[in-house]
């Protein structure tokens, strides 16, 4: 029997090696490859994104393409929208994938990302309970129907966690002209997933971005109430997600060359095809718009952004 | 705020169709493996010193080190997780090494996670060990070598359990490894940082109880088993 605890201590001891090499390789293996390598082959690129585009199942459909493409890894990192920005302003990731204009543009202004371009988009929708306590089915704006669950006290169910889905309802709230609180309200600080299970479970209302909910029908008893504007709904639930690349002048380590590669790819016509062939559950989750004959010029720079000093 | 399981829905559903990809379960059950097994050995390799110095010696300020050491073993994982986070960022101390998202980091992490439990009940079972086994080993004219030696020997028991516990730490805890690790898997199902406490909390999210259940009761069956391997090496270690 003490051969078996030599080989278990072998296997400890190497484990331990192999964690040592690791570390040394991943450092080693970063620097050389940018320095002297023309390719990118080989290479991992880290892209920090929002827990819609990944719980969806999208990026695990379309990754392999682009992978094969380039003979890379992609490591996708699922963080909702203000901690993968973070992460990326951290100089932790190469390439962002978020969903709230006003986090992006302040990301730009800032000057940690470069090269923006719209991707896709899909929207938002108002669910609840069938009951419809507050009454608000098939209200055309989305504020009045806020509105009208604030003045019943329905349970509202928040993400709270700084999200695009967070950051959207917030500026929903305050285009209504309401200050959402009280026992009604609650900030549940999880995912897109758990919040409307949690809706789910107390019959509340929530926002919820189109996809999350499609991919989580089997799961839960919510409705549609305010369509967005995939269905006709108001302009105001649109949701339009970007990607940017991570600035190489602020972060001399992101991965500059392959990071555009992958938005080279992403907003090709092939890629972007197979977004709009993505379904879940018979339905279409996104919508790509990064291929356009007039494209929109907003979507390079931060929105409403003019050169002052192109004065002629 | 407790989510309540729908009533209606059995405990332990005896047949849930898992919707994983060929492999998928098994390469998080690795990554988990390797992690908290590679934090925990190096972990035991700290420990056991700072135990035995601990017991044996007399020095300033070792009550300050053992409260320490009592302090770290009721450290929040999270917290243990942002520390690290902020060593192994790229705006960090170890930025350069770009530990961040990789099991490296992972490991660190519960390697802070796993050292003060492992050092603490080692240090109750040495101390617990009888004067008289000492006195003994020292008058049959034993080096303090020897003596530390037989103090071990007759320690094991404790110092397994002291392992134990700070492998059930390790493989247990979501809140760090899910921030320096970042629940990787590539696209084609096979895990990279993702481990299993990180898998459940993925399904969760997602509203996917059944299957969270699963994979929870395959991390049950996984520490039961390392368990069971452990005593058995225990005791087989006693019969020679």
């Amino acid at each position: 029997m003490a051969i078996q605890r030599r080989q278990f201590i072998a296997a400890v001891g190497g484990g331990t090696l192999a964690a040592i090499a690791g570390c040394s390789g991943t450092s080693g293996g970063g620097q050389s490859d940018g320095g002297t390598s023309a390719g990118v082959t080989g290479e991992t690129l880290t892209l920090t994104t929002t827990t819609s585009t990944y719980d969806t199942g999208l990026l695990d459909e379309i990754h392999p393409d682009f992978e094969e493409m380039y003979g890379v890894t992609v490591d996708a990192v699922a963080q909702g929208t203000g901690a993968a920005l973070e992460s990326a302003r951290n100089g932790d990731s190469d390439v962002v994938m978020v969903h709230a204009r006003g986090l992006e543009d302040e990301f730009m202004r800032n000057g940690y990302g470069i090269n923006r371009r719209d991707l896709m988009f899909n929207d938002f929708v108002i669910v609840g309970p069938e009951s419809d306590p507050a009454g608000i089915q098939g209200m055309s704006s989305a504020t009045e129907a806020l509105t009208a669950i604030a003045e019943s006290q329905s349970t509202f169910v928040s993400r709270g966690d700084n999200s695009g889905t967070h950051t959207k309802e917030l500026n929903l709230w305050e285009a209504a002209g309401t200050e959402p609180g009280g026992d009604w309200y609650q900030e549940t600080g999880t995912g897109m997933g758990e919040a409307l299970n949690v809706a789910n479970q107390q019959g509340a209302y929530t926002l919820s971005d189109r996809g999350t909910f499609i991919s989580q029908l089997s799961e839960i008893d919510l409705v549609i109430l305010v369509q967005g504007p995939i269905e006709d709904g108001p302009e105001i639930l649109a949701n339009p997600y970007g990607i940017m690349a991570v600035n190489p002048g602020v972060h001399d380590n992101a991965n500059y060359d392959l990071a555009m590669a992958y938005i080279g790819w992403i907003t090709s016509p092939g890629a972007q095809d197979a977004i709009s062939g993505y379904r879940v559950n018979d339905e279409q989750l996104f919508f790509p718009e990064a291929v356009s004959e007039n494209p929109d010029f907003q979507q390079y720079v931060p929105e409403g952004w003019s050169s002052d000093s192109d004065d002629e | 705020m407790s989510v309540p399981l729908e009533p209606a829905a059995p405990l332990f559903p005896v047949v849930v169709d898992l919707p994983f990809r060929e492999g998928y379960v098994r390469s998080i059950i690795f990554v988990s493996l390797y992690v908290s097994v590679t934090a925990v050995a190096l972990s035991t390799l700290v420990s056991l010193p700072v135990a035995m110095l601990m017991g044996f010696a007399d020095f300033r300020g070792k009550q300050l080190v053992k409260s320490i050491i009592n302090t770290g073993m009721g450290f929040p994982s999270v917290v243990v997780g942002l520390l690290v986070l902020f060593a192994v960022s790229n705006q960090g101390p170890l930025g350069a090494l770009e530990l961040i998202f990789t099991r490296e980091a992972m490991i660190m992490s519960q390697f802070v996670l796993a050292t003060p439990p492992i050092t603490a009940i080692t240090l109750a079972a040495i101390t617990g060990v009888s004067e008289n086994v000492r006195d003994a080993a020292h008058a049959l004219g034993g080096t303090r070598l020897d003596v530390a030696l037989v103090v071990i020997k007759e320690a094991r028991y404790g110092i397994a359990t002291a392992i134990l516990a700070g492998f059930g730490r390790a493989i247990s805890e979501v809140g760090s490894v899910l921030i320096v690790g970042g629940n990787i898997t590539s696209a084609d199902g096979v895990s990279k940082t993702r481990t299993l406490t990180t898998a459940i909390q993925l399904e969760a999210r997602q509203g996917q109880y059944d299957t969270a259940m699963v994979l929870g009761a395959v991390l049950l069956a996984l520490v039961l088993t390392v368990n069971a391997i452990v005593v058995r090496l225990g005791d087989e270690g006693a019969m020679r």
